[in-house]
């Protein structure tokens, strides 16, 4: 009884969040400009296909979110390493300058950096969008893998060292097992961040170089067009297979450790 | 290879990009052409710019209380060790954020609307339509479903990482599940729950996109005004002195937050 309630949960909230996920992909299949079912069609897939402006979106959200991301996790996990080791007052600063970001809304990221890159002088373009993207969520891989660090016994890592391992090889065998769910949970939220920004991007980004939430904002603004859902639904698809596909690899690795 | 010299190239990058344009929002609050002026502060105290104020917290808080009691038991079941497929059901929670914010926004609006697909539902089984959009219900709407994964995942990592044994010890020592619950899971989850907090509240107090969508323009929120100021009026004056309000209501959140939990249990955020 207990285990159907919480199936039903589970389900239920899947169900809340999915709906519109499947309306979108449902209506860009759609032989309307409306949301009322009139068969199906191809056409908004042949218009996007077509369409070189949402074709160098898409590559650069790609570059941006691979390149912002990694930068991030390896800033972000380093910096946390760090964090934890300072001494009271030293890791408040730390953490209060990390917590800026977090806690400022995108819009303050947007115009503040705006501000900054235009006192600097340096052009808008594909490298303001990417350091403002590692500047916003390098702070989300810190605060992701702290609670790791914080609950690791550091003792581990004193041993290993005592056992003759060297800081790099302690760091490998002992720190980064124990820290991993936290720097993979924070490097999915950076690069989960990155494509889903909007507004940050919005304020650096620069002529002719468009991510696509700018793109499709752009669109949108123009009325409803069902190639946003073309885009989408592509956009969903792939990064679902994606990840079944990563999730399934885990899942065998697991089942062979298990094994042994 | 563990020490805090791993931070500074970290700080470093902060202090460039987050703490330089922070005191560009200062300067620019406070002057006007090379002159000191609060002219820019005075104006935010018309009746206007501080109902928008209330309204923002009040909103940002029902979402954010309204996400973690949603989240909470979802994080509890997924962490459980005998739930079947639970790394999928993670995934498909987590899922929705890879896609477009914008996205699903927008697809919640087509779906809400008077003439949406939930409407034309309840007409087709006779029933009177209902007004979903464009009030503080479907706003609120928008900004947990937007922000919902950001509360379960800290606290579903928490919940993994705590400790069975001391679980069992708690049912050994005679501690009905109420008392576990209460007195062990909970207090060794409070780093999660505040990570969750902060994570959810930060974004709904500022918003401006969902409420553009689900409002309809017709509540204005902190996060709309803001964005008028840069992109419509040009008031950057203005627009730095309201981000400046903001990011003090934001500092108070933080310190309230670190004093609750953080410091005195030694978990989490700090």
């Amino acid at each position: 009884m207990i285990s159907f309630i919480k199936k039903s949960y589970v389900v239920i909230i899947l169900i809340i969040m999915y709906a519109p996920i499947a309306l979108l992909m449902l209506f860009s299949f759609n032989n309307s400009k409306l949301p009322i079912w009139k068969g199906f069609t191809l056409s908004w897939y042949a218009k996007m296909f077509n369409d070189a402006s949402i074709q160098q979106a898409f590559m650069y959200t790609i570059i941006i979110a691979i390149i912002s991301s990694f930068a991030a996790t390896v800033i972000g996990t380093f910096a946390a390493m760090g964090i934890n080791r300072m001494v009271s007052w030293q890791k408040n600063i730390a953490m209060n300058i990390t917590y800026i970001p977090l806690l400022s809304p995108d819009i303050i990221i947007g115009i503040s950096l705006m501000m900054l890159f235009s006192v600097i002088k340096l052009p808008f373009g594909l490298p303001t969008l990417i350091v403002s993207h590692i500047t916003f969520s390098t702070p989300y891989v810190i605060l992701s893998v702290m609670p790791k660090l914080k609950q690791m016994d550091y003792n581990l890592y004193e041993a290993a060292l005592d056992l003759g391992a060297t800081p790099w090889y302690a760091f490998k065998k002992v720190i980064f097992p124990e820290i991993m769910p936290g720097v993979i949970a924070g490097a999915f939220i950076a690069f989960t961040l990155s494509i889903d920004d909007f507004v940050v991007s919005f304020f650096n980004k620069g002529a002719g170089v468009d991510t696509l939430s700018i793109k499709i904002y752009s669109m949108a603004r123009k009325g409803v067009n069902p190639t946003i859902n073309a885009i989408s639904t592509i956009m969903f698809s792939t990064i679902i297979i994606i990840l079944l596909v990563m999730n399934i690899k885990v899942n065998k690795k697991l089942s062979k450790s298990q094994t042994k | 290879m563990h020490r805090k010299s791993l931070a500074y190239p970290y700080l470093i990058w902060a202090a460039i990009f987050i703490v330089v344009p922070l005191l560009l929002i200062v300067y620019f609050s406070f002057f006007k052409d090379g002159s000191f002026t609060i002219q820019n502060y005075q104006k935010f105290l018309e009746d206007y710019y501080i109902k928008a104020l209330i309204r923002s917290i009040e909103l940002a808080f029902i979402s954010t209380v309204i996400c973690l009691v949603m989240a909470y038991p979802l994080a509890m079941i997924l962490s459980d060790k005998h739930m079947t497929n639970k790394q999928i059901i993670l995934l498909l929670v987590v899922l929705p954020m890879w896609m477009n914010s914008l996205l699903r926004t927008y697809a919640w609006g087509s779906l809400l609307e008077n003439n949406g697909v939930i409407n034309s539902m309840l007409k087709a089984v006779q029933l009177a339509p209902i007004t979903f959009l464009y009030g503080n219900g479907a706003v609120i709407f928008g900004m947990v479903y937007n922000f919902f994964p950001f509360m379960v995942l800290p606290i579903y990592n928490v919940l993994c990482k705590i400790d069975p044994s001391l679980i069992e010890a708690s049912y050994d020592l005679g501690a009905d599940k109420v008392t576990t619950f209460r007195k062990v899971i909970l207090p060794l989850s409070m780093p999660g729950v505040v990570t969750g907090i902060v994570m959810v509240f930060m974004p709904a107090l500022t918003t401006f996109l969902i409420t553009r969508l689900l409002g309809g323009g017709k509540i204005n929120l902190i996060g709309n005004i803001i964005e008028e100021q840069f992109t419509r009026t040009n008031n950057f004056g203005f627009g730095s002195a309201v981000s400046m309000i903001l990011m003090i209501i934001v500092l108070i959140t933080l310190a309230f937050m670190s004093k609750k939990d953080s410091l005195d249990k030694g978990g989490g955020l700090f």
